[in-house]
């Protein structure tokens, strides 16, 4: 668990930054220039906060009397530019921190083989492709055997197929190594497919943190991830292929019909709904094309979207819908309210 | 083949001294060329308008005033020249003495040359660098200095091809004697004193371009070199 709470005034700037992260993967999200790198490198040590404290794992990294070094706080960094040491080779780069950190040269042959890293060992970075230098620089942190992974928006320099090529990496990362990683982004499909928590901030203070189902659903929360975006992400089991070739899930809410998935009954998948795919109706819909019909109940209404809940009790889940105030008012939605969530169409994310 | 009667054996000294001093002077003042720069370009500190001034004093000043200056300083009556005498350590009019005017005169060109490649390098390499663990005087071996290579290099061909044709400073610090402190510049100086010098002055001003040129030219292949592996910096 990483702790962090600390204030920090830049001229033009003030931060103050709280946040607490879980194991797993913590998305720190937010504009260009609200202070999240600032937040990273404060945590990392190569910035020194006016005051606070920093903990990670019950260890005190910063406060009012303790300031470790870099060297002695054991978190891993991949920055966006890569940081690779130009005139070492691909090898020499990913050794340098075993001198140091004796618990990672053990690691070595894995973790090469983990990202593929073998064939690029006797070159030099400058001779890398921009994805290839980012697998090294997440090789390399790794190495350093670090105790937190921080991740400062290492996708951000790349183009669409070199992010294409990285973020399965990301995820085998995520899912094979035990460690708690930092992941900086302003990209939404990043922190949808990588993160487990969420920590928004805007302009130099986090404005809320939480599971990153939550904030998906959470109509004051999820236009801060950008007005197209917003929309739960909500759990789905697959249970068999439907003789016409479609898939039936089983969700909170009941079950759901999806385009033909290749996917053994039992595996457990993450379902994306967009709040402008939804379509709320009072009552059961009849003669319409759109498959999936699902009964929620209105739980929150806030500035054209509305919360629903899915299913009941603990196994609830909720979601969002895109209403206009004028349809609010026809439909006569208030908390509590059951109507029926027409689902016009899912994307399908791998759990 | 050159006939090695081509220079007489006193000019062959004065090459060979000058050869001498020059490489003492530029070797001995690298290091401290290298500290003064990295604390120019790494470093904010009350005087470092000051520190700089004094860096750069002797490419200002006459020769003359820096040389006349080291007369006064380690001259063996002056200050620092009588501490050192009985530690065996003489500079007046000795070949040490004409190394030490050399070196001064050039160790403000070095310390530019070498700041440069300090400002160079992104700080954000050597961040990197404490991130994974290593220890700073570690990350300065090991990152800072092979990435600076290059402009120490320039810095200390620079200082060299100084040092070989320094003359002021060292004529008024350490003289002009044959065979003790009679540089390649002093010997041409002295050659075209007398009527019938001008021939051997000549063929002296030819080696000294020569050795110039190739101390450029080989510097000039290092650093490209050097720069060939360290490629793109990414």
């Amino acid at each position: 668990m990483l702790e962090v709470a600390f204030r920090h005034r830049f001229p033009g700037l003030s931060l103050e930054v709280a946040f607490q992260a879980p194991g797993g993967v913590t998305a720190l999200f937010g504009p260009s220039g609200c202070g999240k790198s600032t937040a990273i490198n404060a945590i990392a040590g190569l910035l020194r906060p006016d005051q606070g404290r920093i903990a990670l794992d019950g260890r005190v990294l910063f406060d009012g009397a303790t300031n470790l070094s870099p060297q002695a706080r054991r978190i891993g960094c991949v920055f966006q530019d890569a940081r690779l040491f130009p005139h070492m080779t691909v090898a020499a780069n990913l050794r340098y921190p075993s001198r140091w950190r004796r618990g990672a040269a053990r690691d070595f042959d894995r973790i090469t083989e983990m990202l593929a890293l073998g064939p690029l060992l006797h070159r030099r970075p400058g001779t890398l492709s921009g994805g290839e230098r980012q697998r090294v620089a997440i090789g390399r942190a790794l190495l350093s055997d670090p105790a937190l992974l921080v991740m400062d928006e290492p996708l951000a320099a790349l183009d669409e197929a070199r992010k294409a090529e990285i973020m399965p990496w990301l995820e085998r990362l995520r899912d094979q190594i035990r460690l708690p990683i930092l992941y900086v982004s302003h990209s939404v499909p990043e922190v949808l497919r990588l993160a487990t928590t969420v920590v928004l901030m805007r302009q130099g203070r986090v404005t809320h943190s939480g599971a990153l189902a939550d904030i998906l659903a959470d109509p004051e929360l999820a236009p801060q991830l950008g007005a197209r975006e917003a929309g739960a992400l909500i759990r789905a089991t697959v249970e068999a292929r439907e003789a016409d070739g479609l898939t039936r899930v089983a969700t909170a809410g009941g079950p759901m019909l999806l385009p033909e998935l290749d996917l053994a009954p039992g595996r457990v998948l993450r379902l994306r709904i967009l709040a402008h795919e939804v379509i709320l109706a009072r009552e059961a819909p009849r003669g319409l094309s759109a498959l999936n019909a699902l009964p929620v109940a209105v739980t929150r209404i806030e500035g054209g979207l509305v919360q629903l809940a899915l299913g009941h009790g603990a196994q609830h889940e909720r979601m969002l819908a895109q209403v206009t105030p004028r349809s609010v008012k026809a439909l006569e939605l208030q908390p509590g309210t059951a109507c029926h969530a027409i689902v016009k169409s899912v994307s399908v994310l791998p759990s | 083949m050159i006939p090695t009667d081509w220079l007489g054996p006193q000019e062959w000294q004065a090459v060979r001294l000058s050869l001498r001093v020059a490489a003492v002077a530029t070797l001995a003042s690298l290091p401290l060329a290298v500290a003064v720069a990295w604390l120019l370009a790494r470093r904010r500190f009350p005087g470092h308008g000051l520190v700089s001034g004094i860096v750069h004093l002797p490419l200002i000043l006459p020769p003359v005033v820096t040389g006349y200056l080291l007369l006064v300083t380690f001259g063996t009556q002056g200050p620092v020249g009588s501490l050192l005498k009985p530690l065996g350590i003489v500079f007046a009019f000795r070949w040490t003495g004409a190394a030490l005017a050399c070196g001064i005169m050039s160790f403000p060109l070095m310390v530019r040359a070498i700041r440069l490649g300090f400002e160079a390098v992104d700080p954000k390499l050597e961040q990197a660098a404490a991130t994974l663990g290593a220890p700073r005087a570690w990350i300065f071996l090991t990152v800072t200095l092979p990435l600076i290579m290059p402009a120490i290099l320039a810095g200390a061909t620079l200082g060299f091809a100084k040092a070989m044709g320094e003359f002021g400073a060292t004529i008024t610090f350490v003289s002009n004697i044959p065979g003790q402190t009679q540089t390649l510049p002093s010997a041409i100086y002295a050659l075209l004193q007398v009527p019938s010098g001008d021939a051997a002055a000549l063929r002296l001003v030819l080696v000294s371009v020569v050795i110039a040129m190739g101390a450029v030219l080989v510097s000039e292949w290092l650093a490209r070199r050097m720069a060939e592996r360290i490629e793109a910096r990414r």
